[in-house]
């Protein structure tokens, strides 16, 4: 498919972009394949370059000939283009629609980028499971890399090297993950240095309704336990939703076969009311009305701060059983491929100095978010904006990432990156150059051949160039387990990827970097 | 000391949070109720008693008389007293001593912190109205300072020294102030230079349904024609229509834009001291709930209404400096007596106007003239005494909080910081210095204020390295001139810092604010250093050139700078509740109990509760100068004052 074909009116003179808090620009509006391109045509002002993929919905207006287009975006944000001419108008319109929802991964920007930098140290090579795994073995010989998943027919969402205990061999591994929902099979996510305990995470046992049993999985997760010692099991869903899953075959663990493992329920929302929240949010940061009753109802109807509030309130419960308990924990929700990974990953910022800088955190989202299988295609395919039948997505991803923003918050100097760093992944997760976030899996990834066609986002974003602008001024490294507060009052709403100013912190970012 | 019949009570317990305590012995004194703990560091907890809200006593319990004190800067002390005995002696003791009933049981009047007449009566100068006012620039020509209310003979209530346009004759001035509630009249608060426009402030007219006052009328246009350019003013009244509308059927009201000419009625809609009351309760409680979700956190601010009302304040503000600064008119504003919400709508709208107030002495001068020389009822708002609690509002907190907003949009648009507000909403309430004690100029003449009590100003002053904002940059291309807020509702913020105290002394870890003093004290520090070396170096190099060398080994003891934070961040808090939706479900979904064994580490054990304190203070010793200046400043405080 050439897309030419979808390009009816390649080039409109005279639009002019009208985006919040910002001067209007007027100028030329190109089309091309992959992106939406004003100029102003003059040297020293910027250019808008706005990619297809990044498009959630339009809206077309009329008044005489001038038509207006309103683009509104996956990563939230809101320009408006008046476009001189009915016809160019409606041309624009119908063209960016048919770029922006272009159904094959292969069409899609990464696969055509190619990259103005030299790329130096190539990111898709940079966090292998070799390399956690030698990390591993230098503090504890308990733990073997398995090679079970190979060709991904264990469990199609994880990768095909994977850490478990010692003691049990692939075939129990098999076993096990026959008893797990999409076969995913408890797995080595965290190793706590301090004290020797474990997380692992999973997704549900197929208990079903008459409480089938695996001898195999529970064996596995028993072998991560010293004798006479006890271990938690944090179940993401209410006891009320986990009791519903049996009846589609799902379950949870029950006492009687898990006598060593305590478990604990806690009440993270399923992905598709995550994406209301959203939803739900967005319109009320839209709200224009400036009343403060209905901007606070609003607030609370979505549930968004809820939300953030139960993700961190279980990321640090699980830290706390690890660090002060002492007790090794198994985390897992439905399908584990999403409140599991919050939890998981957010933990390990807490108890992890390590996870605070900027390579450990990339590696930490390499690790428990694109190796462990969160399925960030689905997941991004829309956002707030979109008209689209919902399918299968959810902010889950942004979620955590305002999860870590207000822990950043908390403690301004733990980490070595800021805040713009977190946007920046907020955004190339929704749309980007880079093939780091295409695909759902592993295995996805490795049948696009993103290693070989692709730039990763990691290359880009390490040169020395690119990290300046996310270092963090006041960073000071730690060795510490910091814990945060999870009241109400200590968690703010995330304002910058909603769009709500005109990024103020930048202010107090610069002054700080002057000091 | 009549009223003290235990000072002294032993194994008292302070209750931190639910899972938190220390134990320790509680000492009655004339002006404080000091707690010192048992531990070795004998840590002390002073409460001044004119900062008590109140006392309440619940139920004795197996272990003892629990005692809630709460203080009127939302500071709320919880104690177990093991005697029952005890705990009905000391709430009776405090409830007496918490509510003086002259002015001459206020703190303030034993308060002696050593100095002597002289310094004390300089003191008192460190604010010059005469000085604020000429700092305007106003011209001479269009304004001057009338006698009219010397020895305060026209309005009891106002200043001596009042600006009027000179265009007034004073029987214009009389016949004006006849025309105004208490004699109010319209004057000058604020002259803006740059457009020639002015705020000027009044009570409501006594306009009835049908009144009219043909003087009051030439004083509004008196003060319209004071700004040459400007073809008409606004009069804003800040109540609601409808309470305005009410006020008629007392002989009160609003300004008939019939009878007044080329004035715009302008009415903006803040709800009146006892709505404010009742909503900052709400609020209070809000930031009392133990352990509430997300929901109960959101709707009871919602429920509570309190930055709806902010947001009116403050866009009062907005309202005037608009007016003021873009339209160049001049504005008349009052409400009912024009001491409340006149004063909050004038200073709100001066900070936005001149980036003067939003300095350390700026806004001190502003408080000092827009609230305490005109009027604003202290001492009747802030429960100074025991008296009407229908008179009790919290005016003040408001406007302060209003510059706290702006604070959180303008990083970098205020010399002070927020610790700043919070000190100054402590002695607004605290009756430690004589500032803000009474109703008016003359109640405070009359009782000789200056020569018996201090000044709050200078002592700001002195400590303002801990009151300064260090992202302050006057040059700032949002922060020069005049400030634009946005206000929409979500730029509207809970009041973290001020409403949820306990909230703050265990989540605020690190401030950004305070490393970043630490970091600007250290360099400040390097650079003295370096500048001593090679002051050294080129004296060695003199001393090497006329042929003498000596060598020195000796450099110069350089602090290491410090790791910010040496033990735990902070114990983990209370994360084993459980979601509210399993709040009935049997109790093996519960999270359980773990078994005992772990007493070494256990987050809540008693003797290791301070980790997260050593965070703060390690802060603050970032500086190497910085050991002796961990203490809480209000703790400083009445250290000082009792010494």
């Amino acid at each position: 498919m050439e897309f030419a074909e979808l390009i009816k009116t390649p080039r409109v003179d005279g639009v002019v972009l009208h985006r919040p808090f910002m001067p209007t620009v007027e100028g030329t509006l190109c089309l091309t394949g992959h992106h939406l391109i004003l100029s102003s045509r003059q040297d020293n002002t910027e250019e808008l370059w706005l990619l297809h993929a990044n498009i959630d919905s339009i809206e077309k207006r009329f008044v005489g000939s001038l038509g207006t287009i309103i683009v509104k975006c996956k990563d939230l944000r809101v320009i408006q283009l008046d476009i001189p001419g009915m016809e160019e108008c409606l041309n624009i319109a119908s063209s960016i629609e048919a770029l922006s929802t272009l159904d094959s991964v292969s069409l899609m920007y990464p696969f055509f980028y190619r990259p103005l930098f030299e790329v130096i140290e190539d990111g898709w090579q940079l966090f292998v499971p070799e390399e956690a795994f030698k990390d591993l073995e230098s503090m504890t010989d308990e733990w073997r890399l398995s090679e079970v998943n190979k060709d991904f027919s264990v469990c199609p969402s994880y990768p095909s090297l994977l850490t478990v205990p010692k003691d049990i061999d692939d075939e129990s591994l098999c076993k096990a993950a026959s008893f797990r929902h999409g076969g995913r099979f408890p797995v080595l996510s965290y190793y706590h240095k301090k004290n020797g305990m474990v997380m692992m995470r999973a997704a549900q046992p197929l208990t079903g309704t008459n409480g089938r049993r695996c001898k195999e999985d529970e064996k596995l997760i028993n072998a991560t336990l010293c004798a006479g010692k006890r271990g938690y099991i944090i179940d993401t869903r209410t006891i009320a939703v986990a009791q519903q899953a049996k009846a589609r075959g799902g379950g949870f663990e029950q006492e009687a076969n898990y006598a060593q493992w305590r478990r604990i329920h806690k009440a993270i929302e399923r992905s598709n009311v995550l994406q209301e929240g959203l939803i739900k949010l967005v319109e009320a940061c839209n709200d224009q009305s400036h009343s403060m009753d209905r901007w606070l109802s609003k607030l609370e109807a979505s549930n968004w701060q809820s939300n953030v509030k139960e993700i961190l309130t279980t990321a640090c419960l699980a830290a706390q059983c690890i660090d002060r308990e002492g007790a090794s924990v198994l985390v897992h929700g439905t399908e584990g491929t999403d409140s599991t990974l919050q939890v998981t990953s957010l933990a390990q910022i807490i108890l992890d100095p390590a996870c605070r800088t900027i390579r450990g955190f990339e590696a930490l989202i390499e690790r428990e978010w694109l190796q462990a299988g969160h399925p960030f295609q689905q997941r991004c395919a829309q956002s707030a904006y979109s008209n689209g039948k919902p399918r299968s997505e959810a902010p889950v991803f942004l979620l955590f990432l305002d999860c870590v923003w207000q822990i950043l918050r908390q403690f301004p100097c733990s980490f070595q990156f800021n805040e713009n760093f977190l946007i920046m992944l907020f955004e190339h997760a929704y749309a980007s150059q880079f093939g780091t976030f295409l695909g759902n899996s592993v295995a996805e990834r490795l049948k696009l051949l993103l290693s070989q066609k692709t730039v990763s986002l990691w290359s880009w974003v390490n040169r020395p160039q690119e990290l300046e602008r996310f270092l963090n001024p006041l960073y000071e490294p730690n060795n510490l387990v910091i814990w945060p507060s999870v009241a109400p009052q200590s968690l703010l709403l995330w304002e910058v990827p909603l769009q709500m100013h005109e990024m103020p912190k930048e202010h107090m970012d610069c002054e700080i970097s002057m000091c | 000391m009549e009223h003290i019949r235990t000072p002294k009570v032993e194994n008292v317990r302070m209750i931190v949070t639910p899972r938190k305590s220390t134990v320790g012995t509680l000492y009655l004194s004339s002006t404080h109720t000091i707690f010192v703990e048992n531990s070795e560091a004998l840590k002390e907890t002073w409460v001044l008693h004119s900062l008590v809200y109140n006392v309440e006593r619940l139920p004795a319990n197996s272990s003892g008389s629990p005692l809630i004190i709460r203080c009127k800067n939302f500071h709320v002390y919880r104690l177990l007293i093991l005697q029952e005995k005890d705990c009905l002696d000391v709430l009776a003791c405090l409830t007496r001593l918490s509510r003086p009933e002259r002015y001459g049981e206020l703190f303030c009047f034993s308060f002696n912190p050593n100095l002597d007449k002289e310094l004390r009566e300089k003191a008192w100068g460190f604010i010059d109205l005469k000085a604020e006012f000429s700092r305007m620039g106003i011209p001479r020509n269009l304004w001057h300072v009338t006698a009219a209310n010397h020895e305060y003979r026209l309005c009891d209530t106002y200043p001596s020294e009042l600006f009027v346009p000179k265009s007034a004759s004073p029987a214009v001035i009389v016949g004006s102030a006849k025309f105004r509630s208490r004699g109010r009249l319209p004057v000058l608060s604020y002259f803006h230079r740059d457009t020639g426009a002015s705020i000027c402030r009044s009570s409501q007219p006594l306009s009835g349904f049908s009144a009219r006052s043909s003087d009051d009328e030439q004083m509004l246009q008196a003060i319209m024609k004071s700004n040459p350019v400007s073809e008409f003013m606004y009069v804003v009244d800040t109540r609601p229509k409808l309470n305005a509308m009410a006020n008629r059927a007392a002989g009160k009201g609003y300004e008939n834009e019939d009878h007044y000419t080329n004035i715009k009625l302008q009415f903006i809609g803040i709800e009146n001291i006892h709505v404010m009351r009742n909503s900052q309760q709400k609020l209070i409680d809000v930031g009392e709930l133990a352990a509430p979700s997300m929901s109960d956190f959101l709707w009871g601010l919602e429920n509570s209404g309190w930055l709806k009302h902010i947001k009116a304040v403050l866009d009062a503000g907005v309202f005037i400096a608009k007016a003021v600064a873009e339209e160049g008119v001049s504005v008349l504003v009052h409400c009912s007596d024009g001491w409340d919400r006149t004063a909050q709508a004038c200073s709100v709208a001066s900070v936005l106007l001149d980036p003067y107030y939003r300095t350390i002495k700026g806004l001190m001068v502003l408080i000092e003239k827009d609230w305490v020389s005109f009027g604003h009822k202290f001492s009747h708002r802030y429960a100074h005494l025991d008296g009407d609690p229908k008179e009790v509002s919290p005016v003040m907190d408001q406007f302060l909080e209003c510059v706290w907003q702006l604070m959180q949009q303008f990083p970098c648009a205020f010399e002070f910081n927020e610790r700043f507000l919070i000190q100054l909403h402590t002695h607004i309430y605290s009756c430690q210095y004589g500032n803000f004690i009474c109703n008016c100029q003359k109640e405070r003449r009359d009782l000789r204020l200056k020569e018996r009590t201090h000044s709050l100003w200078p002592h700001l002053w002195e400590n303002r390295a801990e009151y300064t904002n260090p992202l302050y940059r006057t040059g700032h291309s949002q922060t020069r001139g005049v400030l634009k807020p946005l206000t929409t509702a979500y730029c509207f913020k809970f009041w973290k810092g001020m409403y949820s105290r306990a909230e703050k002394s265990v989540a605020s870890y690190q401030s950004p604010a305070d490393c970043l003093n630490a970091v600007r004290e250290e360099s400040q520090q390097l650079e003295e250093e370096l500048s001593a070396h090679q002051e050294r170096l080129a004296q060695l190099k003199e001393r090497k050139t006329s042929g003498e060398r000596k060598k020195s080994n000796k450099l110069s003891e350089r602090v290491p700078r410090p790791i910010p934070i040496e033990s735990e961040l902070s114990s983990p808090l209370d994360y084993f509740t459980a979601p509210r939706s399993e709040k009935n479900t049997p109790s093996f979904t519960l999270p359980l109990q773990l078994a005992a064994p772990h007493k070494n580490g256990d987050p809540d054990d008693l003797s290791t509760c301070s980790d997260f304190e050593s965070g703060v203070a390690d802060l603050s010793s970032y500086s190497s100068s910085g050991g002796d200046d961990t203490k809480d400043p209000d703790s400083d405080e009445v250290v000082k004052a009792n010494a």
